[in-house]
């Protein structure tokens, strides 16, 4: 009987990365990628960042998916849609079709969060998750000039920066009432904030779009304190999903997202989650570093040897020139307060515990020259 | 002297500039970068995959 594959249910980095790392410790047994799309390999982190690096979305391509299969040695399929996965026969239906695996990786992604909105401009909202998203997106601004971005965090504030850079008209809308909420203290967010502000983007925080309404080839957008905001094109950057909905369906435990141990094992044996559908130890990171450790913890448990995922300090990086940012933000609920120090070039804010560790930090500006002192200080998350 | 991208997230690495932080002086050559070197942002490693020269 010949040997059943190992199958990725996804063609991103992570399943991407999963792959090229299970190659180099085993390069016999036959690996399987679905893509519900195309699996061209592209840098997902620069899509936020395309225009200043000169790049549209053929040149974000860098390679397709026969380049892919051909370098990784694996095989790819296509357009490929799973509908079902039955944990105890050991099988996938694809498009109808059965398959059977005899390890199961779960790298499915995230899906765009959508603000419930009113109004008959609420469908011309757009969201960019992926790079046929930006490809669309490239084509509806061509030629436009006034974008308005729903969410201010990381990724909304690096799509603001690259396109006021560009010379569009920017407009930023979020409840929180400050930048990138969940990563920052207050003071770094305003020195954010003035530093975009300088670049031209226009911020209207501590509020929220109610209506999108279409006027006469534009998009109208009315906001919670009354004001309003004339657009050629809304972008919805307000957060991600954990992709859940498959796993769920076949049994599989899920919470925030698929729920897996330190091995990324969900509750079932043989079937494994990473990514930015995973839920590992009750962390969902997506950002490309976690993807990393976990595509290589996870290469060698497939292997033969049970690797548990650890998790070092992992800054992310914002990718806003006008403002450079690092932050490693303290665990929710940890003890300690930020101490901050700023001057006009910079602002540098450190999270100590009561007990004098640091446990977390956001440089800004100048202090990003202080990564690696820093990093190193920082503990491991796990 | 070249700049160098990471086809992961980004991150530039400039010859003339190196990566002082990790070890590598300025004028480091990509060529000589060793292959156990890392993307500092990402932690995609060298030899996995290439930097693209922009």
């Amino acid at each position: 009987m010949s040997q059943q594959p190992v199958v990725i249910i996804g063609s991103g980095l992570a399943g991407y990365t999963v792959a090229r790392e299970f190659r180099k410790l085993d390069t016999e047994t036959p690996v399987l990628m679905l893509s519900q799309v195309h699996a061209g390999f592209y840098s997902k982190p620069m899509l936020s960042n395309a225009f200043a690096q000169h790049k549209n979305a053929e040149s974000l391509l860098i390679k397709d998916a026969a380049k892919m299969a051909a370098e990784v040695k694996i095989d790819i399929r296509q357009s490929a849609k799973v509908t079902a996965i039955d944990p105890e026969k050991m099988q996938l239906q694809i498009n109808g079709e059965a398959q059977p695996y005899s390890k199961l990786i779960l790298a499915l992604g995230a899906d765009p969060i959508r603000l419930p909105l009113q109004g008959d401009g609420a469908d011309a909202v757009l969201s960019v998750n992926d790079l046929d998203d930006y490809r669309g997106f490239r084509e509806a601004i061509d030629g436009k000039k006034n974008i308005a971005i729903l969410g201010a965090g990381l990724i909304g504030c690096e799509f603001a920066n690259d396109l006021v850079v560009a010379g569009f008209k920017v407009h930023v809308i979020d409840l929180a009432p400050q930048l990138l909420g969940r990563l920052l203290p207050q003071e770094s967010a305003a020195f954010m904030q003035r530093k975009l502000e300088q670049a031209g983007v226009v911020f209207h925080l501590g509020t929220t779009t109610q209506k999108v309404e279409r006027v006469g080839g534009q998009l109208s957008l009315v906001l919670a304190n009354g004001e309003n905001i004339i657009a050629d094109v809304v972008l919805s950057a307000v957060g991600l999903k954990p992709k859940t909905a498959l796993a769920a369906s076949a049994g599989i435990k899920t919470n925030r997202g698929i729920v897996v141990d330190s091995l990324l094992q969900t509750t079932f044996p043989n079937i494994y989650a990473l990514g930015d559908c995973a839920e590992v130890e009750g962390r969902v990171l997506p950002f490309v570093m976690p993807i990393m450790q976990a595509a290589r913890a996870l290469a060698s448990t497939l292997s033969g040897k049970p690797t548990p995922l650890h998790y070092p300090a992992m800054p992310v990086v914002v990718k806003t020139p006008a403002c450079p940012v690092l932050v490693s933000p303290p665990e929710p609920g940890a003890q300690g307060a930020w101490e901050i120090e700023e001057n006009d070039d910079g602002i540098k804010a450190v999270f100590n515990h009561t007990n004098g560790q640091m446990l977390g930090f956001a440089l800004m500006g100048a202090a990003v020259s202080e990564k690696a002192s820093l990093t190193q200080q920082l503990p491991a998350l796990s | 002297m070249k700049t160098w991208q990471c086809v992961v997230c980004g991150f530039t690495y400039d010859e003339t500039k190196g990566d002082p932080e990790h070890g590598l002086e300025p004028g480091t050559s990509w060529e000589n970068v060793p292959a156990d070197w890392s993307c500092p942002d990402c932690g995609v490693a060298k030899a996995d995959f290439e930097m693209v020269e922009v």
